[in-house]
């Protein structure tokens, strides 16, 4: 999501305030200070009136501790911790429609199986596939798919915690 | 009893302290405005525009150490606030805005002067606020005002929708903040105060660089400790001057772009840099990649953003500089660093930061040296941008703390006569003079009439060059001497100020500037004197764009007319 893929890429986590506007602000200071965002998924935590966002970052260790500062100041932002050198869980989702006709269908159906993934929707010309895990499991499936035509896509981009005690 | 918005914000404002605000009325603040008659003892200064308002808050706020207030319809008069809020938030002075917008329904409707000053100011304010229920609005200015003056200072911005002010609501002013995620460092961790004063104690060249942490901080004291026991000799950024005395033996002036050769060449030869309060900016440390080379690096400054953010820093200490220098001037040891100082003092002869060339022009650097040999230091000294700038930094010696006022991070041309006149309503005791430029004057001129109706006492030094003088020496220097659109044609500025009714002399030659200056301290009110200077005098050294600070560029020696060191 702009800017320029480089070095590592960093995952942050940030405890925010449920409050209009958090979201742009974030976003706005990602903007500013031209850093990177290269997916950013937000929801609610187990603290009502928080919510977790999984932001991935690109850049090297001193711009992502620059980041990481910079969203710490902040007033609606509680904690912001780079879990990137943590033992950490990370999921994203994906919804991929993919094109399927009488011949393929079998074939595709069997490449989901393989990758524990689900149908959720079945049309006339297309298979619609749910998938969950880390991002190379979606690229290899995706990978799969892709000669059978993908009509749509939609990614999540990563949520994470890290594993055991809280960060 | 129930009150109304607009009475909630009068009433909290004066809960929070609040004298003076700084605004101008219109259709989205009337309600404010009609509350304002039951509130007597909130004084509003009517200013002409609302970029004056803010920097007229600004200035306020940077002399008396609280949030200065300013108040502005939506629309137009909100978006007027940007350029001063912004100056605020570079230069970390605490101010709270105060906007009015339309009423909640046609928010989103692009209703007449509506505009989103939330979203605009999100990048240049500590924080900000729209208001959408009355109940919240007691609450939300105490927050705003906690954190405006708290920290690391800054602006908050606050809008109002105009049936808000009028909604009424029980008014019970917290007496506690909620404020979840808002925490402030005070004290430096002991740890980096001992690594800290490790290095301090071995250092052989050791340099402080001042910032204007130390004036928020008001460590004036703590600082001349500091320097003193360890004979650690003090540069400063353009902000920090008047943090420590400019005639002290260990002062070396302000070091960067147009620092004195002596601090230039301390910091570049230094092997141990105490950064005090200040961000590395680039005016100050020239090309980062060669900034003090054979430096370790000290940064204490209470925005952990700060840390590492432009230079890379050893030795961290996070906290307020007052309470982090008192922890540290018990751990550093006495020192003397004869060598250093002796190198040091030939520096300071080789480049005298006070030298005056010969000319039979009239010279601004020598106009800035007799308002500072009138005053004796006596005064507050507010400038411009650019040239005026540089000159009003380096040719007064600030040995009052916290006596020089200037817009120094966003560089806002302007800034001079307004925030002088809110220098000036803040420290009503104080001289105050105005260094202006004769370009950057007229970006805020309208705000003499302010000074009339307010009966605000400030004199006004124009350094007029015709030109926009700082610009105009880029392009001597950088642009083979292509005056682009930098020659002005002005105004008579002492008929401009006569319509104003303000008296004001015009000065030609070196022998009127005592005089004239004698003149507008004996006069009551405001005074104006347009020195008509040498209009291509320069301001040297000059580190070029990209060069070192140890390249600055002075003109040659032999013309010295006062060579006072």
């Amino acid at each position: 999501m702009g800017g320029k893929l480089t070095d590592t890429k960093h995952t942050l986590i940030a405890l925010v305030e449920d409050k209009p506007g958090v979201l742009n602000r974030i976003a706005s200071l990602f903007r500013r200070r031209a850093f990177n965002i290269q997916s950013l998924a937000v929801g609610g935590s187990e603290q009502p009136g928080l919510s977790r966002m999984t932001i991935v970052t690109g850049g090297d260790a001193a711009q992502v501790e620059q980041v990481r500062k910079q969203l710490e100041k902040l007033i609606n932002v509680v904690k912001v911790s780079d879990i990137t050198e943590e033992d950490m869980v990370t999921r994203e989702l994906a919804l991929i429609k993919v094109k399927a006709t009488a011949s393929t269908r079998s074939e595709i159906i069997q490449i989901v199986d393989i990758f524990r993934a689900n149908i959720v929707d079945v049309a006339p010309g297309s298979l619609t596939v749910e998938v969950t895990g880390d991002e190379n499991k979606l690229n290899s499936l995706l990978g799969l798919l892709r000669d059978f035509g993908i009509k749509e896509l939609s990614r999540t981009g990563r949520i994470a915690l890290t594993r055991g005690g809280s960060p | 009893m129930k009150k109304t918005g607009a009475q909630i914000l009068c009433e909290s404002l004066i809960k929070e302290g609040v004298e003076v605000v700084f605004g101008i009325i219109g259709g989205a603040v009337l309600p404010i405005y009609d509350t304002f008659p039951q509130y007597p003892q909130l004084r509003h200064i009517l200013v002409r525009h609302e970029q004056g308002a803010a920097h007229a808050a600004d200035g306020y706020a940077r002399v008396t150490h609280r949030a200065g207030v300013c108040l502005a319809t939506s629309g137009p008069g909100a978006t007027n606030l940007v350029t001063g809020i912004a100056c605020a938030y570079m230069d970390s002075a605490p101010m709270v805005a105060i906007t009015g917008q339309v009423a909640r329904p046609f928010i989103g409707k692009d209703a007449f002067q509506e505009t989103d000053i939330t979203g605009i100011t999100l990048p240049i304010t500590k924080h900000n606020y729209i208001v959408t229920d009355v109940t919240e609005l007691a609450k939300t200015v105490k927050e705003a005002f906690h954190i405006a003056q708290t920290g690391r200072p800054g602006p908050v911005l606050i809008d109002i929708p105009r049936d808000v002010q009028q909604e009424q609501t029980d008014f019970v002013y917290p007496d506690k903040l909620d404020l979840l995620s808002y925490k402030v460092v005070s004290r430096g961790h002991p740890v980096q105060i001992k690594k800290a004063a490790k290095l301090i104690n071995e250092a052989e060249q050791p340099v402080i660089i001042a910032g204007r942490g130390i004036i928020i901080s008001q460590a004036y004291d703590e600082l001349k400790e500091f320097a003193e026991k360890a004979q650690l000799p003090v540069a400063h950024t353009l902000l920090g001057l008047s943090s420590f005395p400019g005639n002290h033996i260990l002062d070396l002036g302000m070091l960067g772009m147009h620092g004195t050769g002596c601090a230039n060449m301390a910091v570049q030869e230094a092997d141990l840099i105490i950064a005090i309060g200040m961000r590395f900016d680039d005016r100050a440390t020239a090309n980062t990649r060669e900034f003090a080379p054979h430096a370790r690096i000290i940064h204490i400054d209470i925005d952990p953003a700060e840390i590492g953010k432009n230079v890379p820093t050893e030795v961290p200490v996070v906290g307020d500089v007052k309470s982090v220098l008192t922890a540290m001037n018990k751990e550093i040891e006495r020192r003397e660093h004869v060598d250093w100082l002796s190198q040091i003092e030939q520096w300071r002869y080789e480049h005298p930061s006070l030298e005056i060339r010969q000319s039979d022009e009239l010279l601004p650097q020598y106009i800035v040296h007799q308002i500072y040999e009138a005053t004796q230091g006596d005064a507050l000294v507010v400038s411009g941008v650019g040239q005026n700038q540089m000159w009003a930094a380096r040719y007064f010696v600030y040995t009052k703390p916290n006596s020089f006022i200037s817009g120094g991070g966003l560089g806002p041309m302007g800034f001079e006569l307004p925030a002088a006149m809110g220098v000036k309503v803040g420290r009503p005791e104080e001289v105050v003079w105005c260094v202006a430029g004769d370009g950057g004057f007229q970006m805020t001129i309208q705000e003499l009439a302010t000074l009339t109706q307010e009966n605000i006492a400030v004199k006004i030094a124009i350094m007029n060059n015709g030109y926009l003088g700082m610009v105009r020496q880029w392009q001597e220097l950088f642009y083979g001497r292509r005056y682009v659109d930098t020659k002005l044609w002005n105004p008579d500025f002492v008929k401009v100020a006569e319509a104003y009714d303000i008296p004001g002399i015009r000065v030609k030659r070196r022998e009127e500037v005592i005089p004239a200056i004698q003149k507008a301290m004996e006069y009551p009110g405001a005074f104006l004197i347009d020195f008509l200077i040498e209009p291509e005098e320069n301001i040297y050294p000059i580190v070029p764009p990209g060069e070192s600070l140890a390249r600055f560029f002075e003109p040659s020696r032999p013309e010295v007319l006062e060579g006072k060191i």
